[in-house]
């Protein structure tokens, strides 16, 4: 067929639909009806041929019928008129005895969305609603539905809503969605169909017979009921168990998203529910289809925000196959590095390490900020990989990989060494700008333990004139200057240049007053210069976090199964990876409503494993309200940083060692104590909720194994003030560790305590201890305290603080 | 809720469009091409988002099928729905392409309008759509040699018809009503196997996702039973039989599956509709019944012009009677990598530097059972330096193991009851694709 231009191809198609030859030749009419269907869905205006096309209707053969109907649905709205003539055919075909043809006629008829059309439909519809043909029942159903919304303001027929309701017990099940389906829409208003507890159990009891379709659509509209006990609840939730775990993805997506709904006051249910559709989800995850893996991975990244170990055992199912979009390999990292641990890390960093040479950029720039990530809690063996990489010179790794530095740095300063050393000679290598202001600021940062970063900051101020970048230029600024204030005599002339450059030559007006300003600082003085440029190199309260808080499953859960999660880019989107660190606002703490100090009750007895896991009342809130006579505070500053943290640790680790096993020792400096607090489940909660409760209270957690690991194991520290009648106050420092040792659920505290006064009776703690001891059969942490200088009243008073956080965050008492 | 359905080619034609609630403008389709053609590499395309617009969309057949819907919508059920759609579409068109979609467009909208009513999906079996389609596929089977190599002298079928053509079960299922075509079933047991071996030649992972696919182009139908092997066990703990058993971590099946002869004689009863469905799923994780089917011994070193030398052996370790077909090993080369020279040791065997993904192909055209390759590239890098080696690997395979389950998994019989008026015919077929099979160097 020649080609013709659209107005063309209409002649010549009126032209054919007029001729009677074709009229009367039934195949010829059909392949021009054809034709015509055909120009509409490349997107030609056919919408000229509309009477040529209502009279087209008229026939006997479904066919061409259908064709026909397709073609005025879509240009009725443009020819209401003419519509008109339409609606006495359709009226007629409502008629005939083949349902198929009274099914086509209603819903076509309902399609036209003309509102001028609404008084001839609704006979028909009425009729339809009673037809013995479930087909036209079915399509009579969502007619109502559709006739609702094109008069959106026309009253509700409340004869039609019953029938509706009534035909909730059609034997065909499409029939029965339909009307639930239908009286959402018509009710909308009242807050769609109601759902109470005959309709729930009539519905739920014939769940089976529906379609995958059918049970999504009834699952979704059964999340609106609250069961009116706990029994019925639970028979409800006995009976969507086998939906859990079927075999379609929808319907076990469906089913947990009621569940969740269901559950929302038990998280135990909800809980066990996750577990049970690991199965499904990772079945979805090996799925043919590329779009469902996708979305079950997305939706695992769900789940592992409250339950990070329920993929654990299953790392290699996440592990990327060989010819999968980049898309799903990233949403692959995202997964394997939460699921991180001592027994997998190997095997995970070795299958990261063959994605970062991927060919594909973003893949490979994706697996290194992966194992940046992995690094936090496994920093050697990550470093060891990164700075390999470096070797390669190529520039999106080079880039990928300073960044990445960056980032861990900030959170890990004790990788500072290794980084350093790795930094030499990546200038070269590095183009793009994310790249080199993360190595600027690296620079700036650890200028003084890079040899030859003033020859690297002097080639990038050479080049300055040529620099795009506005971000790189603000950061050499930056970098110039605190490079100048720790290595001045190689950095003057440098600094001048660069200086004089940004204040005379630059057009910027950012870069040209960040100039000015350091210009003049510059004036105040050294010591004024260095106040307001020290930044922080590190993080402390990051620490060595890996994974996310456990958070509560209602956080997600109204999400789950809707688009959002596949549309976010990530779950957590790195907070440091634009910019430098020191930019970035973190979360404000948990505790910006408390003062810095914190009160706390001297509480006379500790709370120990004695008091036993069943309800313990506290709160945090509860402690920190009660405070007494003499008031213990705990305070958070100053900090300590982790390398000053581990020298303390190992120094006393190393006395306590020589001294034996004694549980409470003595030094002139500090006292020794192990404690064991009983509280269960705590090792499996995240790092992060076990952070901010500490940080509620004033504890600093420095670092963390991941949840589910064994040993499991916290350090922390904090400094108590213990105001003494009359006395100065003493300040003390703790240190500690929270141990939980395995199987055998012993978790032990330790306290060893610096002392200036070795006053204190120890018989009555160790005789307190052992008395605690026999209790401790059930899950117990070990924790070891130092103090400096002794204070037992504070101490103790801040093991009971401890233990009170413990309690309060093991999900037994949530 | 589906507000509308659309489906474009590869270049952004349109070739099906139905808009089922008349709430959006019918330009939605070029914003999603613009959409979709312009995503970089790090945003998933799968869902994209335009105000209150959200396109959902899949790729099969090369084509995109998309649906816009709303944001609460479940996306597990609309890509179901469009994966669905498109095995409807390939079922009643024969084959899914840009061509056939376009030839077939009047069956597309009847089905289109049977399946979906008012953004609501009424149903997608075939044995229910199949009283109300009405139009008749027309087949775009491309004009091909082959068709002609089984005519021989003197127009005598020279085709022994033991072995069903490839193209056998790319028909419209509809054919079989009309022409009186054969009345066919084919029985299919698909697997994928994703592998990773580790450098030392341990195998790391290996897991294996299998289903059971039934293709039925009779008209009619009542009863099929389906045997499996009788030492098929399901999880770790039950071992049946005294043979190698074959075993399989976790089984679903479809709904229409009635199992009460499953637990005794591992018996599948269904009824099976028209078309193509899948009877039955099931995976392996972490245990292989025999040795992985390839193993790669590597020698790579430097040599002293700068050049990179691999000499590569991959032995297959499959029974003597099997083979591997369409065997093509992809291994990463340095980024600076010029040219190559080979040795490959026999003819039919190629290999190609392919500068654009930085690899390269070792296509393999046949590979029998208990046989061993090598091939040695010398590779001209430029500024080939000691870290280029991490460049190196790993590498993928991909391949076909026809006639062969990895698990073990057999089709003890297939009986149809009652028996079929005329010639039927049954197909039991067994194939084993690799999904992804990486040998770390």
């Amino acid at each position: 067929m020649p080609y013709l231009g659209s107005e063309d191809a209409v002649r010549e198609l009126r032209r054919a639909l007029c001729n009677p030859n074709v009229q009367s030749d039934q195949l010829r009419y059909r392949s021009t009806i054809l034709k015509v269907i055909r120009a509409m869905s490349q997107g030609v205006d056919v919408s000229g041929l509309f009477s040529e096309m209502v009279k087209a209707c008229a026939t006997v053969d479904i066919v061409q019928k259908k064709l026909v109907y397709v073609f005025l649905c879509s240009y009725a709205t443009l020819n209401p008129e003419l519509s008109l003539l339409v609606i006495n055919t359709l009226r007629k075909d409502c008629q005939d005895p083949n349902p198929m043809v009274r099914s086509l006629a209603l819903r076509n008829m309902t399609n036209l969305r003309l509102p001028s059309l609404v008084e001839y439909v609704e006979q028909p519809l009425t009729a339809g609603l009673r037809d013995r043909a479930a087909c036209v029942r079915r399509v009579a159903v969502l007619g109502w539905a559709k006739l609702h919304n094109l008069q959106p303001n026309s009253e509700i027929d409340a004869a039609v809503v019953n029938e509706l309701y009534g035909l909730l017990r059609d034997p065909d099940p499409v029939v029965m969605v339909n009307c639930l389906r239908a009286l959402e829409e018509i009710l909308k208003e009242e807050g769609g169909v109601a759902i109470n507890k005959p309709i729930t159990h009539h519905l739920l009891n014939r769940l089976k017979e529906s379609d995958v379709w059918g049970q999504c659509e009834v699952l979704k509209i059964l999340q609106r009921y609250r069961p009116q006990s706990e029994n019925e609840l639970f028979d409800i939730l006995s009976l969507l168990d086998a939906s859990l775990v079927s075999p379609h993805p929808p319907v076990m997506a469906a089913t947990l998203s009621l569940f969740l709904c269901l559950c929302s006051g038990l998280p135990a249910v909800s809980l066990a529910a996750l577990e049970r559709v690991r199965g499904p989800l990772l079945a979805a995850c090996g799925s043919v289809s590329r779009e469902t893996r996708f979305t079950a991975l997305c939706h695992i990244q769900l789940l592992l925000r409250s339950l990070p170990g329920l993929m654990g055992a299953h790392y290699k199912r996440f592990f990327c196959g060989y010819a999968e979009p980049a898309y799903i390999k990233q949403r692959k990292m995202q997964v394997l590095v939460e699921l991180v641990n001592d027994d997998n890390v190997a095997m995970l960093l070795d299958e990261l390490k063959g994605y970062c040479t991927d060919v594909n950029t973003d893949t490979a720039q994706a697996a290194i900020s992966a194992i940046g990530r992995i690094g936090r809690s496994y920093s050697d063996r990550c470093l060891e990989i990164l700075t390999g990489l470096l070797g390669l010179k190529q520039e999106h790794i080079t880039s990928a990989v300073v960044q990445t530095m960056r980032d861990l740095v900030w959170v890990c300063p004790q990788c500072s060494d290794t980084v350093c050393l790795a930094l030499e000679g990546c200038e070269e290598t590095l183009q793009d700008s994310q790249g080199r202001q993360a190595l600027l600021w690296l620079l700036a940062v650890y200028g003084e333990r890079v040899s030859s970063a003033p020859y690297t900051l002097e080639v990038f101020i050479d080049g300055v004139r040529s620099e795009a970048s506005l971000g790189v230029k603000m950061e050499l600024l930056t970098t110039t200057m605190r490079l100048f204030l720790c290595r001045p005599a190689e950095t003057q002339d440098m600094l001048g240049r660069l200086l004089h450059y940004c204040i005379e030559e630059e057009t910027d007006m950012c870069v040209r007053d960040q100039a000015l300003f350091y210009y003049r600082l510059l004036h105040c003085g050294t010591e004024e210069t260095r106040k307001v440029l020290q930044g922080r190199r590190s993080d402390p309260s990051l620490g060595v976090l890996i994974g996310r808080p456990a958070e509560p499953i209602s956080q997600w859960a109204y999400s789950f199964n809707t688009l959002e999660p596949l549309t976010q880019g990530c779950v957590e989107t790195e907070p440091a990876s634009r910019g430098s660190p020191e930019h970035v606002t973190f979360d404000p703490k948990p505790n910006t409503d408390l003062s810095d100090t914190l009160n706390c009750s001297q509480i006379e007895k500790v709370h120990s494993g004695s008091d036993s896991a069943s309800g313990f009342p506290y709160s945090s809130a509860n402690v920190l309200a009660s405070s007494l006579a003499a008031p213990l505070s705990l305070s958070l500053s100053p900090a300590l940083g982790p390398e000053e943290f581990e020298r303390l640790w190992m120094q006393r680790q190393a006395s306590h060692a020589d001294q034996g096993a004694e549980k409470l020792e003595e030094e002139e400096d500090y006292v020794c104590m192990e404690e064991q607090i009983q509280c269960p489940a705590i090792p499996h909660c995240s790092p992060q909720s076990l952070q901010a409760a500490m940080q509620l209270v004033n504890i600093q957690t420095l670092a963390f194994t991941p949840p589910h690991t064994l040993p499991w194991r916290v350090y922390l520290y904090t400094h108590t003030q213990h105001a003494h009648s009359g006395e100065a106050p003493r300040i003390t420092l703790i240190v500690g560790e929270l141990l939980y040792t395995g199987e055998a659920s012993r978790r032990v505290v330790e306290i060893k305590k610096g002392t200036e006064d070795g006053d204190v009776a120890e018989e009555e703690e160790e005789a307190g201890l052992s008395g605690r001891e026999l209790v401790s059969e059930e899950e117990e942490v070990k924790v070891t305290v130092k103090q400096q200088p002794r204070d037992d009243k504070a101490l103790k008073g801040f093991l009971s603080i401890l233990t009170t956080v413990l309690h309060t965050l093991s999900p037994e008492n949530n | 809720m589906i507000s509308q359905v659309f489906i474009l080619s590869s270049q952004g034609d349109h070739l099906i469009y139905k808009d089922f609630r008349g709430e959006a403008g019918s330009d939605v389709i070029g914003v999603f091409y613009e959409k979709v053609t312009a995503l970089t590499g790090d945003q998933p395309p799968v869902v994209m988002t335009l105000r209150d617009l959200h396109f959902i969309h899949v790729r099969q057949g090369g084509l995109y099928w998309v649906a816009t819907a709303s944001a609460d919508s479940s996306p597990f059920t609309v890509i179901e729905f469009l994966n669905r759609f498109s095995a409807l579409v390939k079922d009643y068109c024969g084959s899914l392409s840009e061509k056939s979609v376009q030839m077939n467009f009047a069956l597309i909208y009847e089905l289109l309008d049977e399946v979906v009513d008012y953004g609501y999906i009424q149903t997608t079996s075939s044995d229910v759509l199949k009283n109300f389609i009405q139009t008749e596929a027309v087949s775009s089977r491309p004009f091909s040699l082959f068709d002609l190599s089984n005519v021989g002298l003197f127009g005598a079928e020279t085709q022994q018809s033991k072995v069903a053509p490839s193209s056998a079960a790319t028909r419209p299922i509809q054919s079989s009503r009309e022409q009186g075509g054969r009345s066919e079933i084919f029985v299919d047991v698909i697997e994928r196997m994703s592998v990773v071996i580790g450098c030392n030649g341990v195998l790391m992972k290996a897991d294996v996702e299998g289903e059971i696919k039934v293709k039925c182009y009779m008209p009619s139908c009542s009863e099929m039973r389906i045997g499996l092997n009788e030492e098929f066990s399901i999880g770790k703990s039950q071992l049946r039989g005294y043979g190698a058993a074959v075993r399989v971590d976790e089984c679903s099946f479809h709904q229409a599956v009635r199992l009460d002869e499953f637990d005794s004689n591992r018996i599948l009863r269904l009824c099976p509709s028209q078309g193509e469905q899948t009877v039955m799923q099931y995976q392996l994780s972490d245990h292989l019944p025999s040795a992985p089917p390839f193993r790669l011994f590597p020698t790579i070193e430097r040599d002293s012009g700068g050049r990179l030398l691999m000499y590569l052996k991959l032995r297959c370790d499959l029974p003597p009677k099997s083979a591997a077909i369409n065997v093509c090993a992809t291994i990463p080369v340095p980024k600076g990598s010029v040219s190559l020279s080979q040795e490959l040791s026999s003819p039919d065997q190629s290999s190609e530097l392919k500068l654009q993904n930085r690899a390269i192909d070792w296509t393999i055209p046949r590979f029998p059972g208990g046989t061993q390759l090598s091939a040695l590239f010398k590779l001209e890098v430029s500024g080939l330096s000691p870290s280029s080696m991490l460049e190196v690997g790993p590498v993928g395979l991909v391949f076909e193991l026809p006639q062969l389950t990895v698990t073990g998994l057999q089709i003890r019989f297939l009986r149809l009851s009652p028996v079929q008026p005329g010639p039927s015919q049954r197909w039991v077929r067994y194939v084993t694709h690799s999904d992804s099979y990486v040998i770390r160097l």
